[in-house]
């Protein structure tokens, strides 16, 4: 089996203690996690109920109208549902009814929470229950809260994730379930290797649509690709299922931790393990290897995002090179990112929450090679002469597993590629 | 409850940052909960900001309520006051904030800041964003300015240009250039590129430039009121808006009416041969009133166009576009509902939609080609180039950017001849848009292809109830996309009209040496 990674000599940040600023927090709230969940669930719609700024950011964060008609709206509350005058219930009820008439193709409707619609009390939960009796069996009707209030960013996805879980029906069959909205091409190629080891049956939370087959029981194992999911973990906890908690499958060293963990579970041998992986991860390397040429010696800092940065350090300090100054994460949950926290080296700042005026003093102060930053900090840090990175395109693109562990190295080195190639001056 | 997939406006606080973020050294403290601060992006990414917009969120959770969400917004103000030390400070609720009702205004008018606090009350579930860029203008000009004496040279102020509008950048150079040839200069721009120091001189000049109604025309009128300043009423896109824009200044300041006109392209451009091509386009506008208003007028009268359709999404503007429509002998649609604009063009079939990004799309889809003339604004309606719609190097460039997505005059016969050429196919789209052309659907012109996109909110697609005869569908697609909508539409109509029920070839070629012209 390939050998065990090498722990920081001088341990890992799992007990480093926590900056924690309570101030300004600069992040999306979960709503966002709509745009990428509404293309991976094909017959699925994502309703929001609050006002004109919940559609306003949608259609921000989505940055163009891509699509005719998407697989998500925003029903409006207006005067009169805020004044008492309509029953929102009612409101909510013909809205829905209308939109399930016109649009047949939709098999599961999330009622999505907002925070205007939870400082009205509007029971969602209530509604789903009576709609899901009404339009049942064609459609089932599930809600969840992507509030800003209650959620940030990709805590939405988390948060719709774990309200299926309650809903899937009971099996005692031992699988498999792998947790977390990937892009296809992503999926499949976990889903390959796992099935070269002879791992299987092999399940996707969330499955491409409602009709599929998926169940969860005790013995259930379930691996989690993306480090946000702790509701779903709690919720997939206790319907029974086992975590088999591992290192996230960024970059070579993630993966081959990641994988070795279920194949441990699945009692692979590591001969079989060598011969599935040894392709791939070397590839790997070798795409990380040529990346990480302008990523090596240099600094970064992060700014809380999506919960992937403390992963993500790991993989760009033990794998890339790179120094990191501070990791900051809008929340920390040890239970999930222990096994990176573990490899990460001692050294960093490890923040949670925000106050951001005084995060951009420390990242200012600090100059670093390189900041992880949301897109309203982007371009004002940029024009300070730092290089950063969008976070948000960390969430959007491939970048799991061997095969991106190349893109997603380059996706911190193109940034500063681009800042030594730039020459704007005269000559002479 | 309204169902909205995509909106042309955001809700009122965007309104106020797009007044807060145009003028320098005020701040805006907004009472929001943390996604809220989406709304930075529009600033940095759209229009490539290179500062964060002047606002401090509270931010609070949804376990400060019921606790002291307050206290959050004190700390928040005096944070944002010491921090950055602005001249004045505004202060607001979003949408959720207006729910729990602190009273931000108040609460920041007793912590006895040493600079004007101004409080702004924009009903989120009433209003848009336009109200909230108008309103949160009007309150700055109201606390701030005050008559005084005016200056010795005649002076205006520009007002009406926001962060986050569409030119507003080049419009001001463009506005400030005819005021300088007639020997004007301009006393302030606001709120763009104002402090409130400057806001409170505004009463030192002798008129008001109104260059955007949608965001400028509470303030004007209180202006005109109560510092005795008129405004003009006249928006100077377009050559002949610019030539009585110029004459509404010299009535108002008494000097002689002069326009340089050594650099002004679009009239001989328009009467060029080439642009023969032009004549009788069937157009379709749709944006803000103010640019839809011009843009009529410009499609009419400058470039030959013929106006199928317009309309508005901004209520407040309802009534002008009304007016202008039933002049040129069409209705208005005036809406926020991007589907209903949808359902009106795939009626329209028109040749050419000038309209804003979302028309756009609308047009990708339907293989019709679009220029925009309005906001909501994209990344690409910020270019590096000097691009104004105003004067006229804004009639210059309006000239180019609506010819540019259709097929020039020439090509447009080539195509005719070379129908069947390989290459030359009708589908390739003009010939200067490389892998760009709108691609129409195969055969079915601008009409969509139902299975592609089960759309339409709440109505169904156009379909006349007259039937294509397979020789008749045939031959219509060997006219070219460009015409192909025009000429289907017209057919139908002119079998509807004669109760004919079944489109033949003949009746394909008799509605043409009907509508022949
Ligand atoms: S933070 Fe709340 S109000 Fe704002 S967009 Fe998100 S859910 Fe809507």
């Amino acid at each position: 089996m390939t050998e065990l990674p090498r722990l920081p000599t001088a341990g890992g940040c799992r007990e480093t203690p926590i900056l924690k600023q309570r101030g300004q927090r600069e992040v999306f709230c979960g709503l966002t996690g709509i745009i990428w969940l509404h293309r991976k669930m094909q017959d699925a719609f994502f309703l929001v109920i609050g006002s004109r700024t919940c559609a306003h950011l949608l259609q921000s964060a989505a940055g163009v109208m891509i699509f005719a008609e998407p697989r998500f709206g925003t029903a409006i509350l207006e005067e009169t549902d805020l004044a008492g005058l309509a029953d929102a219930q009612d409101e909510l009820d013909k809205v829905v009814d209308e939109l399930l008439a016109r649009r047949p193709d939709i098999k599961q409707l999330f009622l999505v929470g907002s925070c205007p619609s939870e400082v009205i009390k509007l029971d969602l939960a209530k509604a789903a229950e009576r709609m899901t009796q009404r339009h049942a069996p064609s459609v089932r009707v599930l809600n969840f809260s992507g509030s800003g209030i209650e959620t940030t960013f990709t805590q939405g996805e988390d948060a719709c994730l774990a309200s299926m879980v309650p809903v899937l029906p009971k099996t005692d069959d031992r699988q498999l379930l792998l947790v977390g909205a990937l892009p296809d091409v992503v999926e499949e190629q976990a889903i390959g290797l796992l099935e070269a080891m002879g791992i299987g049956p092999i399940k996707v939370l969330p499955a491409p649509r409602a009709d599929s087959d998926l169940a969860v029981g005790p013995n259930t194992v379930y691996a989690l690709t993306q480090p946000f999911l702790g509701d779903t973990h709690d919720a997939l906890t206790r319907r029974g299922a086992r975590h088999l908690p591992a290192p996230f499958p960024f970059g070579e060293e993630g993966t081959t931790q990641w994988l070795a963990a279920i194949a441990a579970e699945f009692g692979v041998s590591p001969d079989l393990f060598d011969q599935v992986t040894a392709a791939p991860s070397a590839r790997a390397r070798k795409a990380i290897a040529q990346a990480a040429e302008a990523l090596n010696g240099k600094s970064i800092f992060f700014f809380p995002d999506s919960q992937l940065e403390i992963p993500l350090a790991r993989f760009l300090t033990r794998e890339c090179g790179m120094d990191a100054i501070e990791v900051g994460a809008p929340f920390i949950h040890k239970g999930i990112v222990g096994p990176d926290l573990d490899l990460l080296a001692e050294g960093p700042t490890i923040s949670e929450g925000q106050d951001v005026d005084l995060q951009l003093d420390r990242a200012k102060t600090a100059k670093p090679d390189l900041t992880v930053c949301g897109l309203g900090l982007a371009n004002p840090l940029e024009a300070e002469g730092l290089a950063t990175k969008w976070a948000i395109e960390l969430v959007f693109t491939p970048v799991h597993f061997y095969e991106q562990a190349g893109d997603l190295a380059g996706l911190f080195s193109r940034p500063i590629r681009r800042a030594d190639l730039l020459k704007l001056e005269a000559t002479e | 409850m309204k169902l909205t997939v995509w909106t042309y406006e955001g809700p009122p606080h965007v309104g106020a940052m797009r007044v807060a973020t145009g003028m320098r050294d005020l701040h805006y403290v907004l009472h929001a909960p943390q996604g809220d601060t989406y709304a930075d992006l529009l600033f940095t990414m759209i229009e490539r900001r290179d500062h964060r917009p002047p606002v401090t969120y509270t931010t609070f959770q949804a376990r400060d309520l019921g606790a002291d969400t307050a206290n959050l917004f004190k700390t928040a103000a005096q944070g944002a006051y010491d921090r950055f030390q602005p001249q004045a400070i505004i202060v607001g609720a979003s949408c959720t904030a207006e729910l729990i009702q602190d009273d931000p205004g108040g609460m920041a008018e007793t912590m006895g800041l040493p600079i004007p606090t101004i409080p702004l009350e924009l009903p989120s579930y009433q209003r848009k964003e336009n109200f909230g860029a108008d309103e949160t203008f009007f309150q700055i000009v109201k606390t701030l300015a005050r008559p005084m004496e005016r200056t010795k040279q005649i002076t205006a102020n520009l007002i009406g240009p926001t962060a986050l509008g569409f030119r507003h950048r080049d419009d001001i150079q463009e506005v400030t250039a005819l005021l300088s040839d007639m020997g004007i200069s301009v006393n302030v721009v606001a709120p763009m590129t104002s402090s409130p120091q400057d806001i409170s001189k505004m009463g030192a000049a002798h008129f008001n430039v109104l260059m955007y109604p949608e965001t400028a025309e509470s303030a004007a009128r209180w202006m005109e009121q109560e510092l005795d300043q008129p405004y003009t009423k006249t928006v100077p896109i377009g050559v002949g808006a610019t030539r009585d824009f110029i004459n509404e200044v010299a009535k108002i300041t008494g000097k002689d009416a002069y326009l340089d006109t050594s650099r002004l392209r679009l009239p001989w451009y328009s009467k060029s041969v080439d642009s023969t091509y032009l004549t009788g386009k069937r157009v379709f506008l749709f944006g803000d009133g103010t640019h839809v208003l011009a843009a009529a007028r410009i499609a009419q009268d400058e470039m030959g166009f013929e106006v199928v359709g317009m309309g508005c999404y901004n209520r407040e503007m309802a009534r002008p576009v009304r007016a202008k429509a039933r002049e040129m002998g069409i209705e208005a649609t005036i809406t926020d509902d991007y589907l209903e604009v949808e359902r009106v063009i795939e009626a329209l079939q028109p040749e050419m939609i000038l309209g804003t990004q979302m028309e756009r799309h609308i047009g990708k889809r339907l293989g019709i080609p679009c220029a925009v003339i309005s906001a909501p604004v994209h990344v690409q309606d910020f270019p590096a180039r000097y691009s104004p719609q105003m004067g006229i190097e804004g009639a210059n460039v309006i000239f180019d950017t609506w010819v540019h997505p259709l097929v020039m005059g020439l090509e447009e016969h080539l195509l005719h001849m070379f129908r069947e050429d390989f290459e030359f196919h009708d589908a390739a789209g003009p010939s200067h848009h490389g892998g760009h052309a709108p691609k129409p659907e195969d055969g079915g012109g601008p009409a969509p292809q139902p299975a592609a996109s089960p759309r339409s909110l709440s109505g169904k697609m156009n379909e006349g109830s007259v039937i294509w005869l397979a020789d008749a569908e045939k031959e219509l697609k060997k006219i070219p996309f460009f015409v192909r909508g025009k000429a289907r539409r017209n057919t139908e109509v002119f079998a509807s009209e004669r109760g004919v029920a079944e489109i033949s070839v003949d009746t394909l070629y008799e509605a043409k040496a009907h509508y022949a012209r």
